[in-house]
C-alpha cells in the first residue's frame, strides 16, 4: 500500500484576493509499514497534506498514486480509496453522532456495506483495540471525556480496516498521561498490525519516541524529511521556522559544550539518560 | 463546494463605497430596491443599470466575484421566469401543445428576470463593502425611531449580527464535519431525496451540537464582559454622517429623480 506524490500543488481560493498556497510542489512517498510524523507550524499545509491523501481535497496540480495508481483518474475508486486509507481528523466532536458508542463505531463499515455480523464484529474489535472499557460502549458519545472521545474517533476509523491511518491531531488538547495513553496505543496498533501510521502533530516532543521517519513542513513545502535524530541534528534550522527540537536535543548539546562527551543525536528521554549516564561515568574516570 | 456561496460575503478592499456610512448603503439599497419596482418602461432600467454599474465601478469588487453568488439563486430565477412565461394570460404567441406563451407572458418574464437579476446585485453590492459589524450598527441607528414603539432595536442588531457573525464560522464547520464524515465512507451525493435526507443526519447531529455549544460559550463570554443589553450602552466608533455621505445620499437622490422620472414616460 505505498503511496506517492508526484509534484504536488494546491492553492487554496484560486480567483480570489486570498488566495493562499497551502502546498507547494510536494514530492514524497510513503513505503509500506512506516510510523510517520508529520510536523509544521499551524498553517503550514500538513492537514491539507493528509486530507489529499484519501482524496478529500484535490490537488490543484500534480499527481497522487496509491499502490501505482492515480487517484484523479475518472474512474478510480475514491470511496474504497477511503476505506484504505483511513483519515481521523483533530476533533471527535466532527465526527461522532450517534446515541450510542458502538453504533457510532459501525457507522464507518456500514458504509462500506458489509453484513451486519461483520459490522458489529469489526467495531468491537476497533473498540477494543483503542483500549475503551467494554462498560462505556453503550454510553452516548457526548457524554465521555475528551480522550474517550478520541478514542472512539479513532475506532471510528479503524473499524474499516483501512492499511493507512492518517491522525491529524490526536493528542491536541489531552492531558500529558491521555497523550502517552493514545501514542502508545497508536504505536503498538502499528506493531501487532503492520499498518502504515502517519501522525500529525505540531510537536516534535510527541513523536520522537514513536516514529521512524519525520517530515517537516513549513509553508506549503516539505522542508525536512529523515529520521528523527537527523531532523533534530538541524535544530537551529527548525527554531527558525518557529518549531522546536525535543527538550532533550537542546540539554544534549549544551552539556556537550560544557566538555562532557555526550551522544546529542539521542532523541528520546530513555537515550538521553544513558548517554548523560555514560558521560558522567567517563568523567569521574578521567578525574 | 460550500466556500463558493459569495452571497451575502464581505469583500476586503479599500474603495469610496466601503467607506461610505452603512446608513446611506443601506437607503440607497432600500430607494434603488423600490425604484426597480416603479419602472414603466425599459428604459427605467437602463438608468437603473447605469447607476449600477457606476456603482460596481466605484466599489471596485470584480464583477466576476459577483455573479459568482448568482449560481445559487439561478435556479429561483428560472423557475420565476418560466411560470411567468408560460401562465400569464394574453396575447397567444406561440402554442406547444397545453402550454401558450403570450406576448404579456413574454414581456413579463423579461422584466421580471431584469428586475430580480438587478436586485439581487444590488443588494449585494451592500453586503460586499459592508462589514458585517458595519450594517447591523447602520440599522441599530437607522431603526431607532423603532423603540417607540417598544421595538428592541438593539437587541434584534446584536442578534443580525451575531447571526451574521456565525455564518463563515458554520460553513467552515459543515465543511469540517463533511470531510470526516465522507472519511468515514459517508456519501452525501448519491441516491434518492429520501437517502440523501437521511444521510444528512451524520452532518446535521455534530453540526447542532457545535452551534448550541458555541452559542453558550458566546453568552458566557459577553455575560462576564457585563454585557446587559443595549440600555446605556455607548459605541467605540459611533456612526457620525461626513461630507462624503451627504454627497452618497444626493447622489441617491438624483438616481431616484432622473430614473422615475425616465422609467415612467410613456415611450415603451
Amino acid at each position: 500500500m505505498s503511496i506517492i506524490l508526484d509534484h504536488v500543488n494546491y492553492i487554496y481560493g484560486a480567483d480570489t484576493p486570498l488566495a493562499v498556497k497551502a502546498l507547494d510542489d510536494v514530492c514524497l512517498q510513503f513505503p509500506d509499514g512506516q510510523f510517520v510524523g508529520i510536523i509544521g507550524h499551524t498553517g503550514s499545509g500538513k492537514s491539507t497534506l493528509v486530507q489529499h491523501l484519501n482524496g478529500l481535497v484535490k490537488a490543484t496540480s500534480g499527481h497522487i498514486y496509491v499502490d501505482g495508481e492515480d487517484i484523479y483518474d475518472r474512474d478510480y475508486d475514491r470511496k474504497k480509496l477511503r476505506s484504505k486509507v483511513g483519515l481521523v481528523f483533530q476533533y471527535p466532536e466532527h465526527q461522532l453522532f450517534e446515541i450510542d458508542v458502538f453504533t457510532d463505531v459501525c457507522f464507518g463499515p456500514r458504509n462500506l456495506g458489509l453484513e451486519k455480523k461483520e459490522v458489529e464484529l469489526r467495531a468491537y474489535e476497533a473498540l477494543r483495540k483503542v483500549g475503551l472499557p467494554e462498560d462505556l460502549f453503550y454510553q452516548s458519545p457526548f457524554e465521555l471525556s475528551g480522550g474517550q472521545k478520541r478514542r472512539v474517533a479513532i475506532a471510528g476509523v479503524l473499524a474499516m480496516k483501512p492499511q493507512v491511518l492518517i491522525l491529524d491531531e490526536p493528542t491536541a488538547g489531552l492531558d500529558p498521561k491521555g497523550r502517552d495513553e493514545i501514542l502508545g496505543q497508536i504505536k503498538e496498533l502499528q506493531c501487532t498490525t503492520g499498518m502504515t501510521i502517519l501522525l500529525v502533530s505540531h510537536s516534535m516532543e510527541d513523536v520522537a519516541e514513536y516514529v521512524d521517519r519525520i517530515i517537516v513542513m513549513n509553508k506549503g513545502r516539505v522542508m525536512l524529511d529523515d529520521e528523527p535524530r537527523e531532523v533534530f541534528a538541524q535544530y537551529k534550522e527548525l527554531e527558525e521556522v518557529g518549531l522546536a527540537a525535543p527538550q532533550v536535543t537542546y540539554i544534549l548539546h549544551e552539556l556537550q559544550e560544557r566538555g562532557f562527551q555526550v551522544d546529542v543525536n539521542a532523541t528520546t528521554i530513555g537515550e538521553a539518560a544513558k548517554t548523560i549516564l555514560q558521560a558522567i561515568g567517563k568523567k569521574k574516570t578521567n578525574i | 463546494m460550500l466556500r463558493d456561496i459569495t452571497l451575502g460575503q464581505y469583500y476586503q478592499t479599500e474603495s469610496v463605497i466601503h467607506r461610505l456610512d452603512p446608513r446611506v448603503k443601506l437607503a440607497g439599497t432600500l430607494l434603488y430596491i423600490i425604484s426597480l419596482f416603479l419602472f414603466r418602461n425599459f428604459l427605467g432600467y437602463v438608468v437603473a443599470a447605469v447607476f449600477l454599474g457606476i456603482v460596481i465601478r466605484l466599489s471596485r469588487v470584480p464583477f466576476r466575484f459577483m455573479v459568482k453568488g448568482m449560481h445559487a439563486i439561478l435556479f429561483l430565477l428560472l423557475f420565476t421566469v418560466i411560470f411567468n412565461l408560460f401562465l400569464t394570460p394574453g396575447v397567444p404567441l406561440l402554442t406547444l401543445w397545453k402550454l401558450t406563451i403570450t406576448r404579456e407572458g413574454v414581456e413579463m418574464a423579461v422584466t421580471i428576470a431584469i428586475r430580480l437579476t438587478m436586485l439581487i446585485i444590488g443588494s449585494s453590492i451592500m453586503t460586499l463593502t459592508t462589514t458585517p459589524n458595519n450594517l447591523t450598527d447602520g440599522m441599530e441607528k437607522g431603526m431607532r425611531p423603532l423603540k417607540w414603539i417598544g421595538v428592541p432595536v438593539h437587541e434584534v442588531a446584536m442578534m443580525m449580527s451575531i447571526a451574521l457573525r456565525f455564518i463563515p464560522i458554520l460553513l467552515e464547520e459543515t465543511d469540517k464535519i463533511m470531510k470526516a464524515q465522507i472519511a468515514r465512507g459517508a456519501d452525501f451525493e448519491s441516491g434518492n431525496l429520501m437517502k440523501r435526507a437521511k444521510a444528512m443526519v451524520p452532518l446535521l447531529v455534530p453540526l447542532f451540537i457545535s452551534a448550541f455549544r458555541r452559542a453558550n460559550d458566546l453568552a458566557m463570554a459577553m455575560e462576564s464582559r457585563c454585557y446587559r443589553g443595549g440600555e446605556g450602552r455607548t459605541k467605540m466608533k459611533p456612526l457620525v454622517y461626513k461630507g462624503r455621505d451627504r454627497i452618497g445620499y444626493l447622489c441617491i437622490a438624483i438616481y431616484l429623480a432622473v430614473s422615475i422620472a425616465v422609467g415612467r414616460l410613456p415611450v415603451f
